[in-house]
């Protein structure tokens, strides 16, 4: 047997084979398609298809995420349509407004995706659940529709592109920081069609929330998967579910296309500059840039411990004049989490607006979107042109940390100054 | 599918991502021509209107980087684009464009070589691109369960017939 990657053993087990190599097509076995209001784009190619039926109701969890509540009748009519869709089709696991949250914390926080999983998700951000070490990619409507007929997808094995981090992190400096770093180096398509693997010491001494991080942005590097082995780590977030727990990791010997090491002593926080998320520079270089919009949200940077990071340095302080600083939780789940650890009355103290769970800002969709003058400060994934609004806003990304500090400040601040 | 094709180029930089093609703010809703009409606004607020039926889109590195919304090549099919040519796609779009039976090839090198406006001819099965002033370039074969998706007219024509080809 040939040593393999983690990618490439799940690959095989999905496919049936022995095992697999880079570039093969494989016809894999969906352990878990989830998906969010992309089904009911996908109801239209899975109409045409024709089977009744989807292939197996309990290999599908659906959330709706990125516009709760509903902005506008048609939205709320898309709802009425997955709600019913899933009734009529026996999907049990269906979060439905008031249970919701950003489909990717969902499905981490309540443990459906597993080790050695082949998980498709209809969104880009799939890749966060990677850090299960699940090989879980995102995909569009048509994938989606031709998995929900058939609970299969072809796939090409990717080639694996180690990122090996070592070193310790410094103050107000996390994942957020490291990832952005290293999208900085490889550039927004340094990973394309690619399994990104993290590893080394940092990697293995980082919680899960972090570990999230790390995966949930290799899409901006255009991996198809971001993975971490999972260890003892991955074990003690998952017990909860009372399912058999088997680590994965890659064996010695399996052949990674590229190996990148990044050293984090010394590390600072960084920001990802408009309007690439490659477009990096140490926030000692964009200090002192005025903002008018604070973001902390998404499924990138918005589970508990971001909350508490922002309550942190929040607490007996005010927003800027002038900012209007926007916390949005990555679920219900944590939206009652913060609830209950008096976060969300530290926050309203401050001047701070705290929503229900929604992709909606991240995405330009809805509940905060940003003028064609406004700059805006965000805990987010991505600043292409238009991302969160008007094609003219100029967005930096940053971590908890950064983005609740400069909305302390009104203007992009280093954390470790506050 | 078109075996061939010619049409008017339109250019397109490096990183050229979903937001540009279709923004967030128009996914409301599962009408094609919603997002036909607002294609590339963030780049050009008239470009909807002005691309003909049977133009072509020529770009740099990393095109359709981004989002999953199978939107943004629904936009551009709709419209009559009748392909793209790139230097290199991000995974998700291409995907989701062969799905819908619409050409995305591979040819690095022949965004340099053209102008917004010139006509260019596409052969898929040659694997040629002949550009002004009678120079040919070869873009990158599809591979051969890409091409089968595209021949078939996209993911749902195929997955189709291999289910009568399955009962029968």
């Amino acid at each position: 047997m040939p040593a393999l990657t983690m990618s490439e053993k799940i690959l095989a087990k999905a496919s049936g084979n022995e095992s697999v190599r880079p570039g093969q097509i494989v016809d894999g076995s969906v352990d878990l398609l989830y998906m969010h209001e992309m089904l009911a784009m996908a109801l239209i190619p899975f109409g045409e298809i024709g089977t009744a039926k989807v292939w197996d109701p309990t290999k599908i969890v659906v959330t709706l995420d990125h516009w709760v509540p509903p902005p506008t009748p048609e939205i709320a009519k898309m709802h009425q349509t997955i709600r019913d869709f899933c009734r009529r089709q026996g999907i049990q696991r269906f979060h439905d407004v008031g249970d919701h949250g950003i489909v990717h914390q969902l499905i981490a926080e309540r443990g459906y995706a597993h080790p050695w999983d082949l998980v498709i998700g209809s969104d880009s951000h799939t890749n966060m659940v990677g850090a299960l070490g699940a090989f879980a990619a995102g995909i569009g409507a048509t994938d989606t529709a031709a998995v929900m007929a058939t609970g299969r997808l072809w796939l090409r094995v990717p080639e694996t592109i180690r990122v090996d981090i070592r070193g310790t992190l410094g103050r107000c400096t996390g994942a957020k920081d490291v990832i952005l770093k290293v999208i900085g180096t490889t550039g927004d398509d340094g990973a394309r069609y690619a399994a990104v693997e993290f590893a080394g010491p940092t990697v293995g001494a980082l919680p899960m929330n972090e570990r999230f991080v790390l995966c949930n942005m290799t899409t901006e590097m255009g991996a198809k998967v971001g993975m971490i082995a999972a260890d003892e780590t991955t074990k003690r977030y998952l017990a909860h579910n009372g399912l058999p727990f088997r680590p994965i990791s890659s064996d010695d010997g399996a052949t990674f296309a590229k190996s990148f090491a990044f050293d984090v002593d010394g590390m600072g926080p960084q920001v990802a500059c408009p309007s690439n998320p490659a477009n990096l520079k140490p926030v000692e270089e964009v200090q002192g840039t005025k903002i008018d919009v604070a973001f902390l949200g998404s499924c990138t940077n918005a589970r508990i411990e971001d909350l508490r990071i922002a309550a942190e340095l929040l607490k007996g302080e005010k927003v800027a004049p002038g900012v209007r600083f926007q916390i949005t939780p990555a679920s219900q789940i944590i939206y009652r989490q913060a609830l209950e650890e008096g976060l969300i009355e530290i926050f309203m103290d401050a001047g701070a607006t705290f929503t229900s769970s929604t992709c909606g800002p991240c995405f330009g969709g809805h509940l905060g979107t940003l003028a064609g003058d406004e700059v805006c400060i965000s805990s987010t994934n991505r600043n292409y042109p238009g991302r969160m609004g008007s094609p003219q806003a100029q967005v930096y990304l940053a971590s908890p940390w950064t983005v609740t500090a400069s909305a302390i400040h009104g203007e992009i601040t280093d954390p470790r100054k506050v | 599918m078109l075996r061939e094709f010619r049409g008017r180029v339109w250019t397109f930089g490096d990183d050229v991502s979903t937001d540009h093609i279709i923004a967030g703010k128009y996914l409301g809703t599962t009408d094609a021509k919603v997002f036909a009409a607002h294609a590339f606004e963030a780049v050009d607020p008239t470009w909807s209107s002005k691309v003909q039926p049977g133009d072509v889109i020529v770009a740099g590195d990393n095109f359709g980087c981004g989002s999953s919304r199978e939107q943004a090549p629904v936009a551009l099919k709709t419209l009559g684009i009748s392909g793209i040519l790139a230097n290199s796609f991000a995974r998700i779009f291409f995907r989701n464009a062969i799905n819908l039976g619409f050409p995305v090839l591979e040819c690095p090198g022949l965004r340099a070589k053209v102008q917004p406006g010139d006509v260019i001819e596409v052969d898929m099965a040659g694997g040629e691109v002949r550009i002004p002033h009678g120079q040919v370039m070869r873009f990158t074969a599809l591979p051969p369960n890409v091409l089968e998706i595209l021949e078939a007219g996209g993911l749902v024509a195929k997955i189709r017939s291999d289910l009568s080809t399955k009962r029968s």
